[in-house]
């Protein structure tokens, strides 16, 4: 429980440098702060089925993609979301994202391990699809632009930094909003679907129903996520929707650790720091992402969270091994 | 205890890294930083590298001067995505201070910088998007925005009034599926059904495609030719499958279909094809021909539109800086300046502004000829002009305001009328 304890302490430490740090970076370190944060909102909505339910989808960009593409397409073609109304754009987004997840559940629940994954990258593509074929109400592969700018409602949002604040805090609230869930005895059936589906069928839990809610929420705040990456971005095109932006998702979350909620931020961090700012510095940047994830993948499958881990195996093993070598000394 | 505040230390020492990295650069006094956005890495590579490689030839040549003033270019990878674009961009001018963005190639990416240039108050140059609207129906929204390139539809309506001229009366186009498609297809349907000659089937391929086996038997037998618009991979797949399918008649196509980038993947199937552009590697001028030789003793290759544009883009800069005895003055006063200038010796030939902001210049009605050229003594495939349509505007013969008038060229505009 020390740990535990330990471990929330120090999340909200990082957060709290975060918070005060990064508004004294330049404008361009906010700007990738503010992307990363959105990013990791949508790799901590995936961790709850990769890491809490054991599903890897790789149609997460679809709830995402909704939830952008109707956040621009009110506001450009209705102004709505641009005011106070925006409060009820982050409701009305996740619902969107929600309702396709729950549509989708219903073809992709069915299926687990590989095939669970090709059918969510099958539904994810349709979404795609649709964003690049619906001319006249996308813009095709040109996407839509946000006419009207970001949100202004006392605060003005248009300043880089408060929306960086305001993000900040979407952030914090999914955060605590999906540890109590999984903390929760919903939360903990889901690992023990992850853990031996069988078993908790014999229960009588009801397994697929258990799954189903847990995609429904998955994609209610990946559409949170959207309806934030419109206003962050300012721009939405299919590119937003593309099957890289699921992938994107799943390698964040199983670089920073999956079934750790925060690893998917950690995991968004640093892609988008590698990414977007290394690759301002040198050219070789893929290799260094490259890099990074087989090198994960390779040393530490349960992600960057699994470093503290490790490294106590490490040191328990060393002493056992002392322990067994001084053993025989005395005789 | 020990443990946890090594753990803190840690942290705190991450984000203090983090935030030194993030620290910008003092700005000179009289340097010209120009942000170059060109995908250098991802399926548009090569486009983006022979666009920073005409930019670069023209500094090189020119000690790396543009009007008197240093210049610093900071060239940024956009992968030709508009996302990374539009982040590049803000890094650009947010942290590294720059006067100016010039680049990008997908027409998407165009619609996604213009609207930051706007944002941001910095001068943008779509050194390639040929996105129509940019510098039509909604220059209105983008005040500092130049384009040194070409519109989409620009070369295609000289094109269509070509393919009247030569007794084609019924047309079958088959183009990729998106806006430059369209405004390709648009432009070419235009001119050539004004002219009395008949679309008669649309088809429309995904973008990327490289298997045309389900389209090409759909082609009506009564077409006396095709109209391609092919982009990146597609066009040595599209014409080797014509050709090998037996399909005798003649293919024309928009530029992108037959440009100096896919020729060298092309083989003697693409012979006697036609296509229209802005440029052609092959102009007999002696200021292309040193043009043309230049970038190939550098860079190894023959020089495609989108190094030519970049050249030229940075000729235009130097003679507007010029006028301004190398001081920065201001992107709104620049691009006034710029507007004025007409260039007679550019490789694409004479170059001028119309009052959007767009060029006037030379349409070449190109063939794809095997031979040899400009002395290099192996046979290639080149683009011989066979007809120049002088000084072509962005609205044709239309003029600016019965265009305007038009929607913007779209899958369903102009409508098809002929086909069934």
């Amino acid at each position: 429980m020390g740990s535990q304890n330990f471990k929330i302490a120090a999340v909200i430490v990082s957060l709290l440098v975060l918070l005060i740090i990064v508004p004294y970076c330049n404008s361009f370190v906010v700007l990738l702060a503010t992307r990363a944060l959105v990013f990791a909102i949508l790799a901590m909505s995936l961790d709850i089925l990769l890491g809490f339910t054991g599903l890897a989808s790789l149609g997460q960009a679809a709830y995402f993609g909704v939830g952008a593409y109707l956040t621009a397409i009110l506001a450009n073609n209705y102004g709505f979301g641009l005011k106070w109304d925006f409060w009820l754009m982050i409701p009305i987004g996740m619902a969107v994202g929600g309702a396709l997840a729950a549509f989708f559940g219903l073809f992709a629940i069915r299926a687990t391990g590989t095939y669970f994954l090709m059918i969510t990258l099958a539904l994810g593509q349709c979404v795609w699809g649709l964003a690049y074929r619906w001319n006249s109400m996308t813009g095709g592969d040109n996407g839509i632009t946000m006419k009207g700018g970001r949100p202004q409602f006392g605060i003005d949002l248009t300043s880089d930094i408060n929306f960086f604040y305001l993000t900040f805090g979407f952030f914090v609230a999914t955060l605590l909003a999906l540890y109590i869930l999984v903390r929760s005895p919903f939360g903990k059936s889901l690992l023990g679907i992850r853990e031996r589906e069988l078993r908790m069928r014999i229960l009588g839990y009801n397994v697929w129903l258990h799954k189903y809610v847990a995609f429904i929420i998955a994609g209610a705040f990946g559409g949170l996520s959207g309806v934030l990456w419109a206003h962050a971005n300012g721009i939405v095109t299919p590119e937003t929707v593309v099957l890289t932006t699921s992938v994107d998702a799943l390698l964040m979350t199983v670089l920073g650790g999956a079934g750790t909620l925060v690893g998917g931020a950690i995991g968004s961090a640093i892609v988008f720091g590698l990414r977007e700012y290394v690759s301002t510095l040198v050219p070789w940047w893929q290799y260094v992402l490259g890099g990074v994830y087989v090198l994960t993948i390779l040393y530490l499958p349960t992600g960057l969270m699994g470093i503290p881990g490790r490294i106590r195996q490490w040191r328990n093993s060393q002493t056992k091994r002392e322990t067994t070598k001084m053993a025989p000394a005395p005789s | 205890m020990k443990s946890a505040s090594r753990k803190i230390q840690s942290i705190l020492m991450g984000t203090a890294v983090a935030v030194g990295l993030g620290l910008s650069a003092p700005a000179g006094a009289e340097e010209l930083r120009i942000g170059y956005l060109a995908p250098l890495t991802g399926g548009l590579a090569q486009t983006g590298i022979d666009m920073r490689d005409g930019f670069l030839l023209y500094l090189d040549q020119h000690g790396n001067k543009l009007g008197g003033m240093d210049v610093k270019l900071i060239i940024e990878d956009e992968q030709g995505k508009g996302d990374v674009a539009v982040t590049k961009a803000k890094k650009l001018v947010l942290q590294d201070k720059v006067h100016m963005l010039i680049g990008g190639v997908l027409a998407s990416t165009g619609y996604a910088l213009a609207p930051v240039s706007t944002e941001l108050k910095t001068m943008y140059i779509p050194s390639i998007p040929a996105a129509d609207d940019l510098t039509q129906r909604q220059l209105k929204n983008f005040p500092y925005l130049i384009r040194t390139s070409w519109s989409s539809s620009q070369p295609n309506h000289p094109l269509g009034q070509w393919a009247c001229d030569q007794g084609y009366k019924k047309i079958v186009t088959i183009a990729a599926d998106y806006a430059f498609g369209y405004e390709t297809v648009g432009g070419f349907q235009k001119a050539f059904e004004d002219c009395g000659g008949k679309i008669i089937q649309k088809i429309w391929p995904p973008l990327g495609a490289k298997d045309f086996g389900p389209f090409i038997p759909t082609i009506k037998a009564d077409a006396d030719a095709v109209f391609s618009l092919m982009v990146g991979p597609m066009p040595a797949q599209f014409i080797k499958q014509m050709r090998g399918a037996g399909f005798k008649k003649p293919i024309i196509g928009g530029g992108t279909s037959y440009d100096e980038f896919v020729l060298p993947f092309m083989g003697d199937e693409a012979v006697g094809d036609v296509s229209a552009l802005h440029y052609s590697a092959a102009l007999q001028t002696p200021e292309n021909e040193a043009f043309v030789k230049a970038y190939r003793a550098k860079f190894g290759k023959v020089p495609s539109y989108y190094s030519e544009n970049n050249y030229t883009t940075a000729m235009w800069l130097d003679e507007a800086l010029k006028k301004t005895g190398g001081k920065w003055p201001g992107a709104e006063e620049l691009i006034k300046i710029m507007v004025g200038i007409k260039l007679d010796k550019t490789p694409r030939g004479p170059v001028s502004f119309d009052d959007m902001r767009n060029p006037v210049q030379n349409i070449y009605i190109k063939k794809v000829e095997k031979k040899k050229m400009f002395g290099y003594d192996k046979d290639e495939l080149w683009n011989t002009v066979i007809k120049t349509y002088p000084n072509v505007d962005q609205f044709w013969t239309y003029g600016k305001d019965k265009f305007l008038a038009q929607p913007v060229y779209d899958k369903n505009f102009p409508p098809c009328k002929f086909c069934e």
